[in-house]
């Protein structure tokens, strides 16, 4: 009976999703050969090359395919747990039997096999997560929920961490999506975001600017929340005035208050008393607003003064330098921002319908790094222009689209927290590499789904759409 | 379960997706920088430098031509360890120098990258071929070869002009050269700079980010070869020029001789100048030029002022003529001078009274302050200052105070005074004739260049009119470049020049005892018209001044010599220009003459200049 069914489900399979798929896989093949093409080798079989290798990589990873779809849809969900401590233990086994490659130890060498567990780390996380968030009792919005579904996260990212992929350990930050989805309150992702686009802001401006801007941000949600505005303003005006006349009418005594303390400690002084102030108000009468917005503000304080630290200390050379290259910073473009600039005059250069198969001179002479794998869309947007590069953005928008589709009509939640989980991880390489490529996001060393040459990343996307598939097939 | 989140999530995607397109459009679409970016990164042009255009005299002599010029070019990148030793030997440089460049090009590594640079710049030819017979030894040494000037013969450098790499500043004001490109700098190189230069060519290259070069860009069918100068046909007279050359020898000053019936300039020289041997490689030799007293970068022929002295009373007598406060008649007398109360102006022994045409002959300077005072207290005019504007007119049309136009680079104007200045000097109403009698004699605020001076004697010669004097004959495949030899007329009647003339003659032709000024510049069997002029000089020895035409009916040649501290007009710059016009119309100096030729050669006035 059971295996009637299994012929049968061959048929329900979403043929709009795996001819998407196979059109980005063959763009990409047909890429990498234009990418790093050798006349001296101009056939696109050619093994000795990587496109003859990315060939292999496509049979293989299309054997990978059918064998998933062989295998039953509820082992994944029953073996969810198992998968996803395989995957934590070759994390770990990478740490200590690893090869070191360009700086980082995240490869394992079998014999001929070479292998990256950081790439593969997206498919067990979305299988675990999905795996212990499906169970009948889990509810994200407890706290013990939550604390679950963030260890499943966190613990692999810290783990590729230490192997110092940090473009890998990044990406697993997607999966906030899938708990997003699954009820998870909006403000944890809208805080990320604001905590993100603060550390950007504290390495551009002054402080003392950050500071006023999150005071400000701060004042206005207090006029909105409050009941009675007039207060909320003469409080602001009575800050403004301050901070800025003590100083002022300590210039007449000829006193320069800002020779004994900084601007930004001065700020702090008057904020601090401000906010002790009206904690204590908010107390009294019993304001919850005030009660969340004080602890959120000194937290934005926090934040700011920890950059300095984080960027200095926390990050390597070359991750600050790739992030001043990003905010304009460091236009070294013959420096750390190199790659980012050759490879905006490669895309900027095909102008609307690129310069043809094989006449792009930018990717082909090599002017432009990783020009196989990180940087494989500059071949894309110097070849084939705007009007390609268009394309295969649509492709990815498409196939995101039937994911959500798929993941939306599962009866199963593992499905659908799986669905999306292949849906955030999908995005996120595409939003981060693409926008690398054209100095949108930081070059953080990251694929391009089904196009980048390589055997980890095309066989992991695979795995990740081809489950999902037979989980959608079967509709278990 | 709740389609708020579903909703939310397709949002955050398409934003995120439609980011990406957008700014894909602004880069793809809208900005350009990056499209040419691209082309410079990926094609390599190797330049193809053209061969300057020949410059030629008027019979077909090589002024200017090329020869082939060996730079040694080292690429760091592919520098190995060699035989210092053997290098310097080669070279003939010194140990401790070559490392000292070894060390700069090190010091340049970086922005050199994996390009060549020169090394060595202008190796002979020996060295060149010795170099080659052991360059197995020398990785990473190459040989350039490229064309610079040839002189033939050694003629006044400032008149052709030198060759430099192009400057900083002169980039900037033209985009169309590039670093590293020669310009032509003074002279006929800077001022048909556009005619000779050819045009450069290139062969695109394709290349990598390493600056290997990959192939030939689309097999060559972009390519652009070089395309040499035109070649020019000037209308100096080789060996007048070399002659003339010859005969300033050892003095300071200028020579110019031209065809008064075109304006075709014979032979410019200014001595002492720029030798062609200091041309070929104007950077090395440059401090040694720019420090030498003599100041041999300074074309005295066009760029000096001077008073013009006695030779401007030809200029005066035509004026009078004009304004009929004189006719040839009309009488003047000489007292060893001229005096108006306090005020003498002093002159040489003489016959006196002198009529117009005496006076030009004997150089009376009595005569002139007389004729200058009649015109500036013409009754026909309403003051002193609108006859001096009168006056100032006159001149102008003689070509002084203006550039004359001649087709090199950095002619003077000379001064020329009116009203406007003496007002300005001394008050409005605040001057009268007397006070400005020097002009006169040619003396005072008057400056002229010795080329305005040459121009003086062409419009002697034809009576009247000149046409702008001019270097270049003839570019035989451009025709548009040619300089346009104007006709040029004076404000004065052509037949005022007659008695002026027959007095220039009766100067040069007159017997002993007559009290002619410069006898010593006749000429037997040729009908020279000359004029001395002694130009008082504040620093030292007068200057000497002579400008001439022979001969006397249909003239062929008009000069000016213009000798810086050479005393009288008479004694050294008459000799000079009346050998110079021997030789342009007989081809030689006659026996008779030949003492003259010795002795003007023998003068040395330099120890004068360097004190």
């Amino acid at each position: 009976m059971r295996r009637r069914r299994d012929h049968l489900l061959f048929k329900n399979l979403d043929w709009w999703s795996i001819a998407t798929y196979l059109l980005l896989v063959f763009i990409g093949w047909v890429s990498i050969f234009s990418a790093v093409y050798d006349p001296e080798h101009s056939h696109i079989f050619d093994t000795s090359q990587r496109y003859g290798m990315q060939m292999i990589w496509m049979f293989g990873a299309w054997l990978l395919a059918f064998v998933v779809l062989l295998i039953p849809a509820r082992t994944y969900v029953l073996y969810s747990n198992l998968i996803y401590f395989i995957g934590i233990l070759l994390l770990v086994v990478v740490l200590f039997l690893g090869v070191e490659r360009s700086g980082s130890r995240s490869w394992l060498v079998l014999g001929p096999i070479h292998f990256q567990p950081a790439e593969m780390s997206k498919l067990f996380v979305a299988i675990g997560l999905a795996g212990v968030m499906s169970r009948p009792h889990f509810h994200i919005q407890n706290r013990r929920g939550f604390l679950q579904a963030a260890f499943l996260i966190l613990f692999p990212m810290a783990l590729i961490f230490l192997q110092k992929e940090a473009g890998l350990a990044v990406v697993l930050t997607a999966f906030v999506v899938v708990l997003y989805r699954e009820g998870l309150s909006g403000w944890v992702p809208i805080m990320g975001i604001v905590a993100v686009v603060l550390f950007l802001l504290s390495i551009l401006w002054d402080p003392v600017y950050v500071l006023w801007l999150c005071l400000g941000v701060v004042f206005f949600i207090g006029f909105l929340e409050s009941p009675k505005k007039r207060p909320v303003l003469i409080t602001a005006l009575i800050f403004a005035s301050v901070y800025f006349a003590v100083p002022l009418a300590l210039k007449l005594f000829s006193v320069d208050l800002f020779s004994y303390i900084k601007k930004y400690q001065w700020f702090l002084a008057l904020a601090g008393v401000l906010s002790a102030t009206l904690l204590v108000i908010a107390f009294k009468n019993k304001i919850t607003y005030l009660k969340v917005l004080l602890p959120v503000f000194a937290g934005c304080v926090l934040l700011v003064f920890s950059v300095d630290y984080v960027f200095n200390k926390a990050l390597k050379p070359h991750q600050q330098a790739r992030i001043e290259t990003l905010l304009g910073i460091d236009t070294d473009i013959y420096g750390s921002g190199y790659n980012v600039y050759q490879s905006k005059v490669a895309i900027g250069s095909g102008g609307l319908t690129g310069k043809g198969f094989l006449q792009g001179t930018q990717t082909k002479y090599n002017f432009v790094p990783e020009q196989s794998t990180d940087f494989i869309f500059c071949s894309i947007g110097e070849e084939w222009g705007f009007v390609g590069a268009l394309l295969v953005i649509s492709l990815y928008a498409f196939l995101l689209f039937r994911i959500i589709i798929m993941a939306e009509r599962q009866r199963h939640p593992f499905g659908r927290i799986y669905g999306y989980g292949v849906a955030a991880c999908v995005f996120f390489h595409v939003f981060i590499n693409v926008g690398m490529t054209i100095g949108l996001t930081p070059v953080i060393g990251i694929t391009l789904p089904f196009i980048s040459y390589g055997g980890s990343s095309l066989w992991t996307f695979t795995l990740l759409l081809f489950i999902l598939l037979k989980l959608d097939a079967s509709n278990y | 379960m709740n389609k708020r989140g579903k909703n939310a999530i397709i949002l955050f995607f398409i934003v995120g997706l439609l980011l990406l397109t957008g700014k894909l459009f602004f880069l793809q679409l809208i900005n350009k920088e990056y499209k040419v970016t691209a082309d410079n990164n990926v094609l390599r042009y190797e330049i193809i430098y053209p061969s300057r255009g020949l410059i030629y005299d008027r019979n077909g002599a090589i002024l200017a031509d090329n020869k082939a010029a060996y730079d040694i070019l080292i690429t760091p990148r592919e520098l190995a360890p060699f035989d210092t030793a053997d290098f310097c030997s080669i070279f003939n440089i010194s140990r401790e120098r070559l490392v000292n460049m070894l060390a700069d090009i090190d010091a340049r590594r970086q922005s050199i990258g994996y390009q060549s640079v020169i090394f060595v710049r202008q190796v002979s030819n020996q060295q060149y071929t010795h170099f080659l017979e052991k360059s197995y030894k020398f990785p990473g040494f190459s040989v350039q070869t490229r064309s610079v000037r040839n002189y033939p013969s050694d003629i006044c450098g400032n008149l052709l002009g030198y060759i430099v790499e192009a400057d900083k500043t002169y980039l900037e004001r033209n985009p169309e050269y590039r670093a590293g490109d020669y310009i032509g700098r003074t002279g006929l190189e800077e001022a048909y700079e556009k005619t000779l230069k050819g045009e450069k060519g290139y062969t695109i290259f394709l290349r990598d980010v390493l600056n290997r070069i990959k192939s030939p860009y689309a097999e060559g069918a972009y390519d652009k070869p070089s395309v040499p100068g035109k070649d020019m046909v000037t209308t100096i007279d080789l060996p007048l020029q070399l002659f003339g050359e010859e005969l300033m020898q050892n003095k300071v000053g200028s020579v110019i001789a031209l065809d008064p019936t075109t304006g075709e300039i014979l032979t410019l020289i200014t001595s002492t100048g720029l030798s062609t041997e200091y041309l070929t490689n104007f950077g090395v030799h440059y401090s040694q030029i720019i420090s030498d007293p003599l100041k041999p970068l300074f074309n005295r022929a066009i760029m000096s002022s001077y008073p013009p002295g006695s030779v401007f009373k030809l200029v005066n007598a035509l004026i009078g003529l004009e304004e009929e406060v004189i006719d040839p008649s009309t009488r003047f007398s000489c007292n060893m001078g001229y005096r108006a109360g306090s005020l003498t102006v002093g002159c040489h022994a003489h016959p006196s009274p002198t009529n117009l045409v005496q006076s030009v002959m004997m150089s009376c300077n009595a005569y002139y302050c007389n004729v200058l005072r009649s015109i500036l207290d013409n009754p026909v005019y309403e003051n002193t200052a609108q006859s001096m504007d009168q006056w100032e007119r006159y001149v102008k049309s003689f070509g002084f105070g203006t550039r004359l136009g001649i087709d090199i680079p950095g002619e003077l104007t000379g001064s020329l005074p009116g009203s406007a200045l003496y007002n300005k000097m001394y008050g409005k109403n605040g001057w009268r004739s007397l006070t400005v009698i020097s002009l006169a004699i040619g003396q005072g605020e008057i400056g002229t260049t010795p080329l305005q001076l040459a121009n003086l004697a062409a419009i002697m010669a034809n009576r009247g009119h000149f046409y702008t004097p001019h270097l270049v004959k003839e570019i035989p495949d451009d025709n548009a470049a040619q300089p346009k030899a104007t006709q040029n007329h004076t404000l004065v009647n052509p037949h005022h020049f007659e008695p002026v003339v027959e007095g220039m003659y009766l100067a040069v032709n007159s017997p002993a005892g007559s009290g002619a000024t410069a006898r010593l510049a006749a000429i037997p069997g040729i009908d020279l018209c000359g004029k001395t002029g002694t130009a008082q000089n504040p620093h030292g020895e007068d200057h000497s001044v002579f400008v001439c035409f022979a001969p006397k009916d249909e003239p062929k040649i008009a000069v000016a010599v213009y000798i810086e501290q050479g005393g009288f007009g008479a004694s050294q710059a008459a000799p000079v220009a009346s050998l110079l016009v021997e030789k342009y119309l007989t081809g030689d100096i006659q026996p008779s003459r030949k003492w003259l030729y010795e002795r003007t050669l023998e003068q040395d006035l330099l120890s004068r200049h360097l004190q």
